[in-house]
Formats: C-alpha cells, sequence, structure tokens
C-alpha cells in the first residue's frame, strides 16, 4: 500500500477516535447537564430531601462534572461501567452477555440481507424502467413508509399467531443448540432484512446505475457484449466500493433497528436492556448502552470510508 | 394555467386531507370519549364499534381518531420547529461563512454521529416525558438534518449574482437571507418537508411505542399500538389498526412529496434548458 493511502487511512482512523471521545462528552453532557437534577428526576417529585442528598452522594454528583466525565471514562474503557442504580448489579457483566446475543441478531439480518440486497439491486438494473425495478421501487417505498414495529407485528400476527411456523417470543439461552437459537430468533431476522432491505436495494441500484453511465460501459456495450455480461464484468467491479460503503451505512442502520425490533419480540439483548432502563430512569445503564451503541454506530461509518479509501483506485496512484 | 395532478399523487392528497381533518375535528367526530370504557375488553368489530374496543374496554375508533390528533400535531409541530430552525441556521452560516460556518456545521456533523434514536432516548431517561418536550427533543435532533439539506442548497444559491447584487448595494445580512437566498431555497426544501414530516411521525410513533413518549390519558398511534399487543398473541388484530394507518399516512405523504419533488424538479430544468 503506498505512503499516501496509509496516511489517509490513519487520517480517518484518528478522525474516529475523535468522534468516539465527541460522542462520549455528547452522551455524558445528555444525562448529566441537562436541567433539572438528575438525583430528583431519578426518584420523583415526591422524594425527601435527605433522599436525594443521599442519592446524589451515591452517584457522586457533588463532584465537578469534568472530573465524574473522565472517571465514567475511564472506567468505561476499561468495561467497568459502575452498578445498575435499580438493582445494583454490575453494568459491565449484563451488557456482555446482552452484547452477543445482539451481535448474534443483526449478523444473522446481515448475512441475509447483504446477498439479497445486492441481487435485488442487480435486478432492477438490468430490468431498469420495466416491471421488476418497478416491483423493486414500489417495494421500498412501502418499507421506508412503515415504521419497524409494525413490520414487526404483521409478521408476528401472521407468521407465529396465525400459521404457527415460528414461536412469536424470542427466547434465547446458553443451552440452545444453534439450530434451537437459529429457530427462535428467525422473525426477528426476517423483520430486520426488511427493514434494511429496502435502503440497501436502492442504495446498490443508485450505486450501480451511476457507474453504468460511465464511458467505457458504453464501449463494452458498443463491443456486442450481453447486457448481463456488461453488469456483472464491468459495472459491479466498478461499483464495489460504493456498494461495500451501502452495506456498512446499512449495518450502521441496523444497528438503531434492533433496539425496536428487539423490544417486540423480547429478545435479551442491547436494545431492550437500554429500553428498560430507559423507562426506570437507570442513568448509568443507559450511559453505558448508549455509549456502545453510538461506538458500534461511529466505528461502522469508520470502516465504510476507509474501505471507500483503499478500494477507490483513484487514490492508488498519485499524480 | 391548468395543473395536472398524477393520479397517485391525488390520492395521496386526499388521503392525507382525510388524516389531518380527523386530527383537527377529532372530538366532533369521535362516537365515544377517549377514555371511556364502553364494553368488554377486545370485542370484534361491530356496528356499535365499528373497529371494536382495546384491552381495557374503550371503543378502538376512538381511540385511533384522538391517537390521529396527537400524532399529527407533534409531527407537525416538530416538523415546523426543525425545519424554521435548521434553515435559518445553515442559510445564516452560508452568508456569515468563515468561522461560523465552520463551528456550525462540525457541531451538526458530531450530534449526526450518535443515531438520533439512541440520543433520544439517552435525553429521554433524565427529562421528564411531557408533550412539548417531546416536540423540542424530536425537533432539534431532526433540524441537524435540515441542516445539511439547507446548508448544500444554500452554498448554490450564494454565489449567484442576484445575491451578489445585492451585496454590493450594501444590503444586511439579514435581507440577503430573507429575500434573496430563502425564496430561491424554498422549492427543493418544501418537497423535504414531506418527508421530515414522516419521520417525525415515524419517531414519536416508536418513542410512544417503546413507552417513552405520548404517556396516557393522552394517546397516539404508537401507544395504541403498545397498548394492545398482548392482544395480538391470541389472534386480536387491535394493534394492526394504528400500525396501517401510521403506513398509509407516511405512504400518501411520500406521494405528494414525490409529485413536489419531481415538478421542481423538472421547473429547474425548464429554466436551465
Amino acid at each position: 500500500m503506498p505512503t499516501h493511502l496509509i496516511l489517509l487511512v490513519i487520517q480517518r482512523l484518528a478522525l474516529g477516535v475523535l468522534l468516539l471521545l465527541a460522542s462520549s462528552v455528547l452522551i455524558f453532557a445528555g444525562t448529566q447537564i441537562l436541567p433539572g437534577d438528575v438525583a430528583q428526576a431519578v426518584l420523583g417529585q415526591a422524594a425527601t430531601p435527605e433522599a436525594i442528598a443521599n442519592l446524589r452522594e451515591e452517584m457522586g454528583l457533588n463532584e465537578p462534572a469534568v472530573s465524574r466525565y473522565l472517571k465514567w471514562l475511564f472506567g468505561a474503557v476499561q468495561g467497568d461501567f459502575g452498578n445498575a442504580l435499580t438493582n445494583g448489579a454490575d453494568i459491565g457483566a449484563s451488557i456482555s452477555k446482552r452484547l452477543g446475543n445482539t451481535l448474534f441478531l443483526a449478523l444473522w439480518a446481515a448475512v441475509i440481507s447483504v446477498p439479497l440486497a445486492i441481487l435485488l439491486g442487480l435486478i432492477a438494473v438490468r430490468f431498469r424502467n420495466r416491471w421488476p425495478d418497478r416491483l423493486v421501487s414500489a417495494m421500498s417505498l412501502a418499507t421506508i413508509s412503515v415504521p419497524e414495529f409494525v413490520i414487526g407485528y404483521v409478521f408476528m400476527f401472521f407468521v407465529a399467531v396465525k400459521l404457527r411456523w415460528v414461536p412469536s417470543v424470542s427466547m434465547i439461552n446458553d443451552s440452545m443448540s444453534l439450530m434451537q437459537k437459529l429457530q427462535s430468533i428467525a422473525l426477528p431476522v426476517i423483520v430486520l432484512t426488511f427493514v434494511v432491505l429496502a435502503h440497501m436495494m436502492r442504495m446498490t441500484r443508485a450505486a450501480i446505475l451511476n457507474v453504468m453511465e460511465s464511458p467505457y460501459i458504453e464501449t463494452a456495450e458498443l463491443k456486442g457484449l450481453s447486457r448481463f455480461a456488461v453488469i456483472t464484468r464491468h459495472a459491479l467491479p466498478n461499483s464495489i466500493a460504493p456498494i461495500v460503503n451501502v452495506v456498512m451505512l446499512n449495518l450502521a442502520y441496523l444497528v438503531v433497528g434492533v433496539v425496536v425490533v428487539e423490544v417486540i419480540f423480547v429478545y435479551p439483548g442491547m436494545g431492550q436492556y437500554l429500553v428498560d432502563h430507559v423507562a426506570k430512569r437507570d442513568i448509568p445503564v443507559v450511559q453505558a448502552a448508549g455509549l456502545i451503541f453510538a461506538s458500534v454506530y461511529i466505528l461502522l461509518n469508520m470502516a465504510a470510508d476507509i474501505i471507500g479509501i483503499v478500494a477507490n483506485p483513484r487514490l492508488r496512484h498519485p499524480k | 394555467m391548468t395543473m395536472r395532478i398524477p393520479v397517485s399523487a391525488l390520492i395521496g392528497l386526499t388521503m392525507m386531507a382525510f388524516f389531518f381533518s380527523l386530527a383537527v375535528f377529532a372530538p366532533l367526530i369521535a362516537p365515544y370519549g377517549i377514555g371511556e370504557v364502553v364494553g368488554d375488553v377486545w370485542e370484534p368489530m361491530s356496528a356499535k364499534h365499528w373497529l371494536g374496543t382495546d384491552n381495557i374496554g374503550r371503543d378502538l375508533l376512538t381511540r385511533m381518531i384522538y391517537g390521529a390528533r396527537t400524532t399529527i400535531f407533534i409531527a407537525s409541530a416538530a416538523t415546523v420547529l426543525s425545519f424554521t430552525l435548521g434553515t435559518l441556521l445553515a442559510l445564516s452560516a452560508v452568508v456569515l461563512g468563515g468561522w461560523v460556518d465552520m463551528a456550525l456545521s462540525r457541531f451538526i456533523d458530531l450530534i449526526m454521529t450518535i443515531p438520533t434514536l439512541i440520543f433520544a432516548l439517552v435525553v429521554l431517561s433524565v427529562v421528564p416525558t411531557s408533550i412539548l418536550i417531546l416536540i423540542v427533543l424530536m425537533g432539534l435532533l431532526d433540524t441537524t438534518r435540515v441542516y445539511r439539506l439547507a446548508r448544500a442548497v444554500a452554498v448554490d444559491i450564494n454565489v449567484m449574482d442576484y445575491v451578489e447584487a445585492a451585496r454590493l448595494r450594501g444590503e444586511g445580512t439579514r435581507w440577503i437571507v430573507l429575500r434573496e437566498i430563502l425564496p430561491n431555497a424554498l422549492s427543493p426544501l418544501v418537497a423535504e418537508l414531506g418527508l421530515r414530516f414522516i419521520f417525525m411521525v415515524l419517531f414519536i410513533s416508536t418513542l410512544s411505542f417503546l413507552g417513552l413518549g405520548v404517556l396516557p390519558p393522552d394517546t397516539d398511534w404508537g401507544a395504541i399500538v403498545k397498548e394492545n399487543k398482548e392482544g395480538l398473541v391470541y389472534g386480536i388484530p387491535a394493534a394492526l389498526a394504528p400500525a396501517v394507518a401510521i403506513a398509509t399516512l407516511a405512504i400518501s405523504v411520500n406521494l405528494v412529496a414525490d409529485w413536489v419533488l419531481n415538478r421542481t424538479t423538472s421547473l429547474k430544468g425548464g429554466r436551465n434548458a
């Protein structure tokens, strides 16, 4: 790899670290420096002044914000997020288990949706402005217009409740075999696939169409190659970089979709953990979970950019 | 001049008018009171209760109509907030340029590195939930997206000759933003308005569905899904009614937005050609 390319990648990595730090500041500030007292918010309006004073002490709210932030950040980097306010459980331990579950779910959704989206995107380009293309466009308009939980419940109602093909609740634990686990997460995976498929299809279609307008595609067509050969041999290799970018961005989108889908199917992952503790106003847990979601999102975006840099042939040979 | 409206946009407009009149005239249309228990739990559809009853025996149609009111009100108010703030900030940033533009744009970039839903959840864990707070929170978070679009549009307009002319004749920043750039940036922004509105409807529905948005005694479509979701397992489709309503509203706004977008782009093409 040429030096200036490595330099570009290092630059992007440094920006990523900076963004991670800044987002941790935002999440911390969002929960700490908002109007109103955190201890008051946790305990509610009816709390006695003593109880509030005790909780303030316990949460370390009497220290200045900067030192609290640094303490929290250094703890978080080492995997120590402190204890939950509601039940005193170690947050790091609860998260590591749930994070695994969430990644398991997201991984299978990605494994199914990525090839499917690229295939459908290719078909849409191949039959541009004919009925397959229109069908793909209409489908993506419909899924973009519908919130995740609607797709989730429609599937649950018809597939799990009416047809009884799969359970409506996705319980998962260590004693289950892989097949049992897969059967258990089938429905959430299908829903997540639907959620990201539309975006991915549209963006893949746009990326390939963009390449199709290049002069070398015209040359290939004039050579008399079949339309399919033009797409697979000439357009696809050149659209790999934009497509990888599309995939990464949608995986980042998946991270957010997973929150809602986990709540629908009562799946023991990070999303449900976050939502539960927002309702309980358990701020240390919300901070920890929020930081992890934001980090995954930022890292995936960074990966998309770096792959884009490495895959761009124009950057490989400096002028 | 006659205007030809395509069928899809016409359907979208009709549906939108239907939903908005539901929202405005909710107390006049709704057959029962919003919290009135009028029957058994999850009664099926009947002449008395067109959509059946909900999880504690309230008329589902009534709940849906009041839900439309809350959903549409919150989404509209948040859209207006994000639009006004985002556009004004973006246009001012472009016109003032220099470090103002730089600082604002980087700050917006920073906010956008955290997924909107996650950010909203973090904030909602601390602040008390009320309709006003929801509107402000959603509006502020979405300001980032409006800002980006408006800035991109305004950068192009800012270098036009007529803006330069206004500067040379000594107009102030306010004049340039409001009288020179804003009117010319409006048409692409209006098309975006529809998409932002849908996003707000989906956003508030999701928050309410998670139990972190609209709280009783008020209700919105997301909250109705939440209240009735247990019924689904027993084969009672009450929770699907608001789901269908959200989807219908979103699709009809999309159809109208598509039409506006096509109209404004063809307008631009005509002028440049």
